[in-house]
């Protein structure tokens, strides 16, 4: 990780009128936000709190009411350069059946690159590459509707790499997923993350995949509640549980300890840690 | 149940006529159509069974899918022979009741009901040899040179593409939704015609809503991927035309050609 900023967000706020009175509903307010560039940022949230909001605005699909969203220095609202913003910052959304395009794995993986009007000899290179890393070379004949939920969620984080984003925002991509493709795709989030210097944006409401994140950001009614490591946000348990989200269970379980009087350090984060202490 | 449906069936393969460029086979295909209708005479449905035959053989084609093609029609092809046997006035060969069979009748009935075959046969081994996204392909370049009168040719390609890909995601999604509603005692398969059309509205209003809510999110995920229309877009596997797809057009286009001579020379 260095200090060059990725994406920057300054006093932006976000109105939209509700559907049922007319009425100004503020999804995000006033929120400034630095994202450096490598950096595993994890934002937190229950339904509602303007997490989505806030990435939708990170490749400018929104555009803030009121403050300033830049990525790598471009302003999302520079409509010339609306194009290359969506080029460094990458998005994967929740439903990957609602993501991918085409018939087959690879002609979805090349919709992106095609897009940009690269060259064939070049979109092929890295369709190839993306498969590769995502590990799903072996299925790039396929079609896609035949694919599990985690293989297809894959599908569509290759479908962005072969754009070579510099960042991606995950928004929500394991809440449709059934266990064992949760673990797939959180698998290459932070293969993405280590091996390839992406930087990362995760959105979920699941403590569980925040563990490995460099950063945590809690968003509640539009606004940062809670932000640092996660060890740091973990260790308060109860302004956690205060903004209706759940700690990983074995924090809770520290929690209860230290409540009955067993004397253990708080931020105890995964199984094997506690199980060392204990 | 709705698992059986296949549109626009593809039996994969890697023999010439599958490699063949897709605006090549649908020029071809073309061809053959306009071909089949400018024939006035028997005789020359001999080239045009050649032709389907080669291209079965070539392609490997398992005749059993050939047929299977023909079975829904086989309603569409009795009519046209029972309209065509008894309208025909002419050499009165012999009564059925108040209807009369003539000579002339049973000969363009079966030239009729051979001719419906034909365009049968050859027009599925396109779809059976070409996979839908070369078809799209194919379609979309060909539709080129049209976009200059304001015909959108990409945007077209692109739909059918779209259509394709989410015809197993809206069945299954059918399917998911029937069962839930059956579990709540649905009833889709008894009383008339009319109360079973009543008792689609449950399954069709939560499908549509569903349809459309993806649309919206296909629509921002794709803009996330900078689509911006055909324009300045380029392709992963262009098409391009090889030797053989020009000695195939060309061959071709000398074949039919001959089949069309028939109808001006005396046989």
């Amino acid at each position: 990780m260095n200090d060059e900023v990725m994406i920057r967000l300054e006093n932006v706020s976000y109105e939209y009128k509700s559907y049922v009175d007319d009425s100004i509903q503020t999804a995000v307010n006033d929120v400034s936000l630095e994202i450096k560039k490598g950096e595993f940022l994890c934002i937190l949230g229950h339904n509602g709190s303007g997490k989505s909001t806030m990435a939708k605005m990170m490749n400018g699909l929104l555009f803030p009411t009121s403050g300033q969203v830049t990525v790598m220095g471009i302003n999302t609202r520079d409509e010339d350069k609306i194009w290359d913003i969506r080029s460094k910052a990458g998005m994967v959304f929740q439903n990957p059946d609602n993501q991918i395009v085409a018939t087959i794995v690879e002609e979805d993986v090349a919709f992106g690159p095609e897009n940009l009007g690269l060259p064939p000899g070049e979109i092929r290179r890295r369709v190839d590459e993306a498969l590769e890393i995502v590990e799903m070379s072996e299925y790039k004949k396929h079609a896609p509707h035949l694919l599990s939920g985690g293989q297809k969620q894959r599908v569509a984080i290759a479908g962005i790499l072969a754009m070579n984003p510099d960042c991606i925002i995950f928004d929500e991509p394991t809440a449709m997923l059934d266990p064992n493709g949760r673990i797939e795709v959180m698998g290459t989030i932070k293969k993405l993350n280590e091996v390839e210097g992406k930087t990362i944006v995760l959105i979920t409401h699941y403590m569980e995949e925040t563990v490995d994140a460099d950063r945590i950001i809690v968003m509640n009614k539009g606004e940062i509640a809670l932000q640092g490591t996660p060890r740091e946000v973990f260790s308060q348990v109860d302004k956690v549980k205060g903004l209706g989200l759940d700690v990983p269970q074995v924090t809770e379980l520290v929690y209860e300890l230290r409540k009955e009087g067993i004397n253990i350090k708080y931020d105890v984060l995964s199984v094997e840690e506690l199980v060392d202490i204990l | 149940m709705l698992k059986d449906i296949t549109i626009g069936q593809y039996f994969p393969g890697d023999s010439i006529v599958h490699k063949l460029d897709p605006r090549i086979k649908i020029i071809i295909i073309g061809l053959f159509i306009a071909s089949l209708f400018l024939i006035d005479s028997f005789l020359p449905y001999i080239f045009i069974v050649l032709f389907i035959g080669t291209v079965i053989k070539v392609a490997k084609l398992p005749l059993k899918f050939i047929l299977k093609g023909i079975k829904p029609l086989v309603f569409i092809i009795m009519i046209t022979l029972a309209i065509n046997i008894f309208m025909t006035k002419g050499e009165v060969l012999f009564y059925i009741g108040p209807l009369t069979v003539s000579k002339e009748g049973l000969y363009t009935a079966a030239f009729m009901a051979l001719r419906l075959i034909f365009l049968i046969t050859g027009t599925s081994l396109l779809t059976l040899t070409t996979s839908p996204i070369a078809l799209t392909d194919g379609i979309e370049k060909l539709l080129n040179p049209f976009k200059r009168l304001g015909l959108p040719a990409h945007e077209l390609a692109m739909m059918m593409t779209i259509a394709l890909r989410f015809i197993p995601t809206l069945l299954e999604e059918t399917d998911k939704i029937m069962k839930a509603q059956m579990a709540r005692g649905a009833d889709f398969e008894s009383g008339n015609i009319l109360n079973r059309a009543k008792n689609l509205i449950p399954l069709l209003v939560p499908l549509f809503i569903n349809a459309f809510r993806r649309a919206d999110e296909l629509a921002t995920a794709m803009e996330a991927r900078c689509y911006r229309g055909g324009e300045n877009r380029t392709r992963l596997n262009e098409l391009r035309l090889k030797k053989t797809d020009i000695v195939v057009m060309t061959s071709m286009i000398i074949y039919f050609a001959l089949i069309v001579s028939t109808r001006y020379i005396d046989l």
